[in-house]
């Protein structure tokens, strides 16, 4: 039967080549005989190149990587493979144990064994089989590979901070004292976020505004700060240390340099309607309104959707008494180019909407309220001045019921535990008990006070005689069934300490909605080119180690646009995120992967079919000498363009067509039967 | 003309046969098809599945079977009661999600030379079906007479929208459907806290004390709202909360004169049909006083139940006073 | 190993999202059959046909190409061109006599582990159900048929070809 293969070309190994399989504790010993996979690889691939296989409990541990530097030096090894974890999580671990070493970084291939592998499978003979094909993959791609040099990038200076909220303040000060400049970009008329609506601030009960509006001011002041309120990023191109981004500043209709906030315009405005942004749909505003007294920055914002101008064309009223002349009607929305070097996402959370857990009655009925109206409800600086009354606006409740974990913890809406509700909570608890003497029931699934001085706040509230009913609210409802529930909400509750259903009466229900990333997470994600988990929450490039990167360089995110958080970890994120940028900005130059492609002019036919593949631009034609080029500084390194020419003229590096073709080959486990030149005398 | 395999079901042969007559009546101005699967048999109701798994199963999905071999080019079963929709569609769920239920399914089935396939049958409810085929757009245009003035609490009961095998509803605690239908026809339509909640089944039947709580619960919270009339898509609630008013009125010493009428006769009255047609006088709680409220006069029981009041034996109240205007009932 | 047909199946991920979401699955611990050997691009455009034809030749049964979902690629547009490629590739191999489901394009992001192990399960329970790729008998150098338990043992020897040089 001849041979329908091509036979790879028994060759004499040209490298000193070793192989390091880790057994991650029992993470991949578990599922993969490690030991088995080295003596295989030792004795199998030898033909290969394979001088040296150790398996060891912690590869990536120092004594791990020292065993590498070690091995390096005594035997002369010229490549290495180690088979651990995703080459995302330590790829730059071994690299640098080879540079260390004296070896090329760039000859160090980490493939993975336990997120492909021993995670993913359950049956260890068929486990440890694929970890070997994946070595042997790993073993011929590594033999490939040339020695490079990371591309080094000069880091600009200046730093983009999207989102005002306290996150995105925190962040934006750390780096502006530092001596830097930012630019900090809200989508709303006012930084301040979330935070600003707020009335008191767990567990202390500090007033949320006193501690925040000097922050906002001091951000505000800045002079390393360009603050650019109602203004979205629309488009970010380039890569870390040289991002351009294109900022839509919005018109304002008022002329910032001229207007001194005197509020005026907001006072004469004819017009009011519902707050649904600052006042949570609580309270009203004026079409021509500064969003809340303390705003940063003080400047009003024309509301062109309610604005009798804009929808008659006649009224004016804010222009004829605005006493510097600084409202124009014709003000357009600005684009605005910036250069920064990084960029620091703080964008927050939206509030999960009550109304879709239904039988809460969210919407239906008058009396139940979600957290961030009652927080309206309860500043002082508030629609009803800070008194807690029902929706009639006068009448003081004297049962309030609070049910946690509204769209949080629930199979039918999301998984997760949204964090801050327990404790936010409890914070109701006391100011309805404090303000209203009001009997107050607080219905829970778990009480999770996990942070510093929370317990003790959960005990004081206790103490203060609030009452807990352990059970999910299966309905609140208006349908009165015995005598004393008419005219009242009824909390429908499995008690599940006491093993019984109970209808409690209520005036007033608060519904702690649990958060929610932002709607428009995704295209935001998109824009900066980083993901989302599946919740829709940014992902950090490591959920405990690296919790303010992201996958891609240059781009941070911080507060709760991660995930739902506290005050006090927001702000820590802010700060951290801060810190990691700074770092980049003061070693004034970034190293980057060296995967590029380059055409190799004696072989290009000009036949220009890579010309229109590049979306950076980055291929140009030579009409002189009918050859293509590829500017390194452009490129990306995507490789379309390698894959694309018909005469192999183009190169990637670290991803040639050699190297994929050989892993192709190893995975296969064609390498096992080339026979090495002279093995037989071995 | 949309056409539709249709399931009547026992129910609306006898107990609601105000269904059927209105039904029947509406849908020509719909332009509502119904093909009715021949020689189809009773569902099983709400007890046999919980008697005997598989030849309950067996006896649901024989008018499957049935409905696919009549076929023609529609593949939507539509039952207007909601304990058939809820056991067809439940027969088809199971059957797709647990194979050896299907094969023994199949295996009886076959001793009848039928065959069923589980998927290859969409089955809906008559109210699904006005709503998202037929479209509230259509129902407002063959209004003629419209509802205004008409309070109505909209009752679905326990079994449409729960568990929703082919996720056809709004919402499943506070689903909008029926709401937005009466709306349609001009009704006054109460925010119904109570739409889907049990109407007590067949505890009549086994546990009255049981059922009557049900059904006082529902009446009341209608009457609280100030309900004219309840409009309901099932002919079991429609039993139980008109059937069974009077007894529940004894068991609490109540007084609680609710109509509940079916949604089609709602719609046959808003289309200006004639109510002779719409099944009306066959009610136990008379729906004429608050039909009059919107001048509209149907066909009355004549022996209408109103049965004397018999006095317990703790009854020792004496009658109030009749206040002047107080209608005669 | 029981009798059932294991293929051997090579899958190219994207850097940026399918490699991802096959880390993810394995963060996640989501269980997938142990068929596929993954290969990293930097994204779906490398994807150069002849390597898919290159896999097929040497003893796979099915190639799987991933890449970012249409609009999400890290590189912009570039998934569009791994797309354009795949289908042109799946055409010339039918008319080659390869099954199209022996070349199969998934678009997985980053977040979507689950999705992506579903997806390989899928894709290997077809593949089992076509069999082996018969295109190249897989023989070793010397014309012996090569299995995949002789492979992988690690008690053969490395001078077993020997008579080559003797």
């Amino acid at each position: 039967m001849s041979n329908r293969f091509i036979p790879l070309e028994p060759m004499q190994p040209r490298e000193r080549i070793g192989v390091y399989v880790c057994h991650c504790g029992s993470n991949i010993a578990g599922t993969v005989d490690v030991a088995e996979v080295r003596d295989w690889a030792e004795k199998r691939l030898a033909h290969r190149g394979v001088v040296v296989a150790r398996d060891y409990k912690f590869m990536c541990s120092s004594l791990g990587q020292e065993l590498i530097a070690k091995d390096i030096k005594e035997q002369g090894l010229t490549r290495v493979v180690v088979a651990a974890c995703s080459p995302h999580l330590h790829e730059q671990t071994f690299r640098k144990a080879c540079q260390m070493a004296g070896l090329n970084p760039y000859l160090c291939e980490l493939v993975s064994i336990r997120e492909q592998v021993s995670w993913v499978h359950t049956d260890k003979h068929a486990a440890t089989d694929k970890a070997k094909a994946i070595l042997s993959g790993g073993v011929e791609r590594v033999m490939r590979h040339t020695p490079l040099e990371p591309l080094h990038v000069p880091i600009h200076p200046a730093t983009l901070v999207v989102g005002g909220g306290i996150a995105g303040i925190q962040a934006a000060l750390e780096i502006a004292d530092a001596g830097f400049p930012v630019y900090l970009v809200e989508r709303e008329p006012s930084i301040g976020g979330h935070m600003a609506q707020f009335d008191k601030t767990f567990p202390t009960l500090d007033c949320a505004a006193c501690i925040l509006t000097p922050r906002m001011v001091s951000a505000g002041n800045h002079p390393n700060i360009t603050l650019l309120t109602w203004s979205e990023v629309t488009r970010v191109d380039g890569y870390v240390g040289n991002f351009t981004v294109t900022i839509r500043k919005k018109a304002r209709y008022v002329k910032e340099e001229l207007c001194t906030g005197c509020g005026v315009c907001q006072e004469k405005c004819p017009k009011r309607v519902v707050d649904e942004q600052y006042e949570a749909g609580l309270g009203f505003r004026k079409a021509c309104y500064i969003p809340f007294p303390q705003a940063v920055p003080k400047y009003p914002v024309i509301d062109t959707e309610n604005c009798v101008f804009f929808a008659k064309g006649t009224c004016k009223a804010c222009q004829k008494f605005c006493p510097t002349n600084a409202i124009d009607y014709d003000q357009k929305d600005e684009y605005l180019s910036v250069q920064v070097g990084n960029i620091i996402l703080a964008t927050g959370y939206d509030l999960f909407d009550a109304r879709r857990v239904s039988q809460y009655g969210y919407g239906r009925l008058a009396n139940v309220f979600t957290s961030l109206e009652f927080e309206r409800l309860s500043n002082s600086a508030g629609p009803t001045n800070g008194n807690i009354v029902l929706r009639d606006g006068v009448t003081t409740p004297k049962t309030v019921g609070i049910i946690h974990c509204v769209g949080s913890r629930d199979r039918n809406f999301n998984n997760y535990c949204s964090a801050i509700c327990c404790m936010q909570s409890l914070k109701f608890a006391h100011l309805v008990k404090e303000r209203t003497g009001a009997t107050v029931y607080n219905f829970y699934i778990d009480i999770r006070t996990t942070a510093k001085a929370y317990d003790e706040f959960y005990q004081r509230v206790l103490e203060e005689g609030t009452l807990f009913v352990r059970g999910k609210v299966a309905e609140v409802t208006d349908a009165a069934r015995k005598p004393g529930e008419e005219g009242k909400i009824i909390i429908q509750v499995e008690d599940t300490l006491v093993g019984k259903q109970r209808r409690i009466p209520v005036d007033m229900v608060i519904l702690a909605n649990g958060l929610e990333p932002r709607r428009d997470a995704k295209e935001v994600a998109k824009i900066f080119g980083i993901s989302c988990s599946a919740d829709g929450w940014l992902i950090e490039k490591h959920p405990k180690l690296d919790p303010v990167a992201t996958m891609t360089e240059g781009i941070y995110i911080a507060g709760c646009a991660t995930g739902p958080k506290d005050i006090p970890s927001t702000v820590a994120q802010g700060a951290a995120a801060a810190a990691s940028v700074l770092g980049r900005i003061q070693q004034g130059e970034i190293a980057l992967e060296p995967v590029r492609a380059s055409v190799l002019e004696e072989r290009c036919s000009g036949c220009r079919i890579c010309n229109n593949l590049c979306p950076f631009n980055a291929i140009t034609f030579h009409e002189d000498r009918m050859v293509t080029s590829i500017n390194a500084a452009l490129c990306q390194g995507c490789g379309t363009c390698v894959a694309a020419c018909p005469a192999g003229a183009i190169t990637g590096t670290a991803f040639s067509n050699e190297q994929i073709i050989g892993q192709i080959e190893g995975l296969l486990m064609r390498n096992l039967e080339t026979a090495p030149v002279g093995a037989g005398q071995a | 003309m949309s056409a539709y395999l249709y399931y009547p079901g026992c129910s609306m042969e006898a107990s609601a046969l105000a269904y059927h007559e209105s039904l029947m009546a509406i849908c020509e101005p719909l332009g509502l098809n119904l093909d009715e699967i021949e020689d189809w048999n009773c569902c099983g109701a709400t007890e046999y599945v919980g008697v005997s798994t598989t030849p309950a199963y067996a006896l649901i999905c024989r008018n499957l079977a049935l409905a696919k071999e009549q076929a023609k080019g529609t593949d939507t079963v539509v039952a207007p009661c909601s304990a058939c929709y809820l056991n067809l569609a439940k027969a088809n769920y199971y059957m797709r999600e647990r194979p050896s239920l299907g094969e023994k399914v199949n295996a009886a089935l076959a001793a009848g030379g039928l065959h069923y396939e589980p998927d290859s049958l969409i089955i809906r409810h008559l109210l699904d079906v006005i709503i998202n085929d037929i479209g509230l757009d259509t129902v407002k245009s063959k209004v003629v007479r419209p509802l205004t003035g008409l309070r109505v609490a909209p009752y679905l009961g326990c079994m449409v929208p729960r568990p929703d095998y082919q996720k056809r509803w709004s919402d499943h605690e506070h689903p909008n459907e029926l709401d937005r239908l009466l709306r349609a026809l001009g009704a006054q339509v109460i925010d119904f806290p109570l739409k889907t909640h049990c109407c007590g089944g067949h505890m009549t039947q086994i546990g009255p004390a049981t059922a009557f709580e049900l059904i006082r619960r529902l009446i009341a919270s209608a009457q609280q709202h100030q309900a004219d009339l309840m409009a309901t898509v099932c002919p079991m609630c429609q039993m139980n909360i008109d059937a069974y008013q009077a007894e529940t009125n004894r068991h609490f010493r109540t007084n609680y004169r609710m109509p509940i009428l079916f949604f089609t006769q709602l719609m046959g009255l808003a289309f200006g049909l004639d109510p002779k047609r719409l099944g009306f006088g066959r009610e136990f709680v008379n729906a004429q006083p608050a039909l009059s409220r919107i001048g509209v006069e149907v066909p009355t029981n004549e022996a209408e139940q109103k049965p004397p009041r018999i006095p317990g034996r703790r009854d020792k109240n004496l009658p109030m006073p009749r206040m002047p205007g107080e209608e005669e009932n | 190993m029981s009798d059932t047909f294991e293929p051997v199946i090579i899958g190219f991920t994207c850097n940026w999202c399918s490699y991802r979401a096959a880390d993810l699955a394995g963060t996640a611990r989501v269980k997938y059959p142990p068929n596929v050997r993954l290969i990293r691009l930097m994204c779906s455009g490398r994807l150069d046909p002849t390597f898919v034809l290159h896999a097929l030749a040497n003893g796979a049964d099915a190639v799987m190409i991933t890449g970012c979902h249409p609009g999400e690629c890290h590189y912009i547009e570039q998934n569009y061109k791994a797309l354009r490629r795949f289908l042109l590739l799946r055409r010339t191999l039918a008319g080659m006599g390869i099954e199209p489901q022996r070349v199969q394009l998934v678009w997985a992001s980053a977040a979507e582990g689950a999705r992506l192990a579903e997806e390989i399960a899928r894709i290997v329970e077809e593949v089992r159900a076509l069999g082996p790729l018969h295109w190249p008998t897989s023989t070793d150098l010397y014309g012996k048929p090569f299995s995949e338990e002789e492979a992988f043992s690690v008690t053969k020897e490395t001078s077993a070809p020997a008579e080559v040089n003797a």
